[in-house]
């Protein structure tokens, strides 16, 4: 083997390799709060008494979830200009990394939702307290605490699929790879070292779920 | 957007229909290996298995066809793209695979292995006509699933430099400058792969689902 391994230009990048990992984990973090909104806006639109808008909201799901990210995030990256929004490739990545991940959000809330037994509804109503109140305490809350595991399963994913960010170069970690294997060549090396990197951040994001679970929805089952 | 480029994106989309069907064929033999291994009595085996599991779903799919693409370049084998590619389509998808069958087997009711053993059969016979069977039913949603997942996934191949049909499409719109004509039209075209995939998946897991609820 003529080939041998030189970790000095990862080594001379690595503060630039932890902005990039800060950079991929605001990405995600900003997609996830998205995702989450889609998701819980969609579940709600889903049981609309308007038949056009639970239509509309299962093809966006379907669409989504059956086509690949890397053609939703070109067509995003073209379609907001023409639609007269000139946003930077960041801020473009985490509107394509949210809406995918609502798609997938709206799935597993929907699970969640359809699980609360219908006799808990009709109890809260019953005690008077309002419509909106209903979705939020009754159904909602114990909805994302049984789904919790599945979600954190797609949210660690989304952490994952920020990388593919990089096609239109938005700030995260495998964008700042490539600038760095750019300059020297070493690409295993520096792919090699992200790759534990990304490693590193997903085992971060399952512990930090694990924490929120742990924080919100310990209170006890019956 | 005319006849040819038509013809051109028709073209990318066959050598994501081959890139899929490697990954799923080498990865759907890789992953038995690898599913028997992780559910094997053998802890090291078991732990070695879950180690290399839990790689490939912590890390994204990108930096794994980067450095199977790169490290196969460093230990002096030359191949071209799509075989790198390939090769790394089958990794992730034996791990994958591998997961969801190792779950498969898991979930085939103890009862059946004890009276196997009971009737003395060997690890052989065991697996191949009581365990595996059953598996392969209770596998079948989540395998359809990752199918669909793989497809998707090909697209990525385009940033490493393979021609399939997400950088046939990026080709042709840098031609003609209708992107979202161009997107939209490849977009159409997993989604015609995929949907009819995922009915299947969900028809599959209604099905399951009926008779031992």
């Amino acid at each position: 083997m003529s080939y041998s391994l030189d970790f000095g230009p990862v080594l001379a990048g690595f503060p630039d390799l932890l902005r990039g990992c800060a950079g991929t984990l605001f990405l995600a973090a900003a997609g996830m709060v998205i995702a989450l909104a889609i998701g819980i806006g969609g579940v709600a639109l889903r049981s609309s008494p308007v038949p056009a808008l639970r239509w509309l909201v299962i093809a966006f799901v379907e669409v989504i979830r059956n086509t690949p990210f890397l053609v939703q995030i070109y067509f995003v990256f073209f379609a907001l200009p023409l639609a007269g929004l000139r946003l930077p490739p960041t801020p473009t990545a985490i509107i394509a990394l949210g809406l995918n991940g609502g798609a997938y959000a709206i799935e597993i809330i929907r699970g969640g939702v359809g699980a609360v037994p219908k006799g808990q509804v009709e109890a809260g109503l019953a005690l008077g307290l309002h419509k909106r109140d209903v979705f939020r305490f009754v159904v909602l809350r114990p909805a994302l605490r049984a789904v919790f595991p599945s979600l954190t399963g797609q949210f660690v994913m989304l952490t994952l699929t920020t990388s593919i960010a990089s096609a239109i170069a938005a700030y995260e970690l495998t964008s700042v790879a490539k600038l760095i294997e750019n300059e020297s060549f070493r690409s295993f090396e520096v792919y090699g070292t992200i790759t534990l990197l990304y490693l590193l951040i997903s085992w971060l994001v399952m512990r930090l779920f694990a924490l929120m679970a742990w924080r919100y929805f310990s209170y006890p089952v019956k | 957007m005319g006849i040819p480029e038509l013809l051109f994106l028709l073209q990318g989309l066959k050598w994501t229909l081959a890139l899929s069907a490697i990954g799923f064929l080498g990865g759907g033999i890789a992953g038995l290996l690898v599913a028997l291994a992780r559910t094997s009595e053998r802890t090291a085996l078991a732990r070695g298995t879950a180690a290399y599991i839990a790689l490939f779903q912590g890390t994204p799919l990108l930096m794994q066809l980067f450095v199977t693409y790169y490290g196969l370049a460093l230990v002096g084998l030359q191949l071209d793209p799509w075989q790198a590619v390939a090769i790394g389509f089958t990794l992730n998808a034996s791990a994958f695979l591998g997961d969801i069958w190792r779950g498969s087997i898991e979930a085939v009711p103890r009862g059946q292995v004890e009276a196997a053993r009971a009737l003395s059969l060997g690890y052989a016979s065991r697996m191949v006509d009581i365990v595996l069977p059953q598996a392969f039913r209770i596998s079948l949603p989540a395998t359809v699933g990752y199918l669909v997942q793989l497809i998707k996934g090909t697209s990525l191949a385009s940033i490493v430099g393979f021609t399939e049909l997400a950088r046939a499409g990026a080709i042709v719109s840098n031609q003609i400058f209708k992107p979202l004509v161009v997107f939209g039209i490849v977009g159409a075209m997993y989604f015609a792969l995929c949907f009819p995939l995922s009915l299947v998946g969900s028809w599959l897991e209604r099905r399951l689902a009926a008779p031992t609820r």
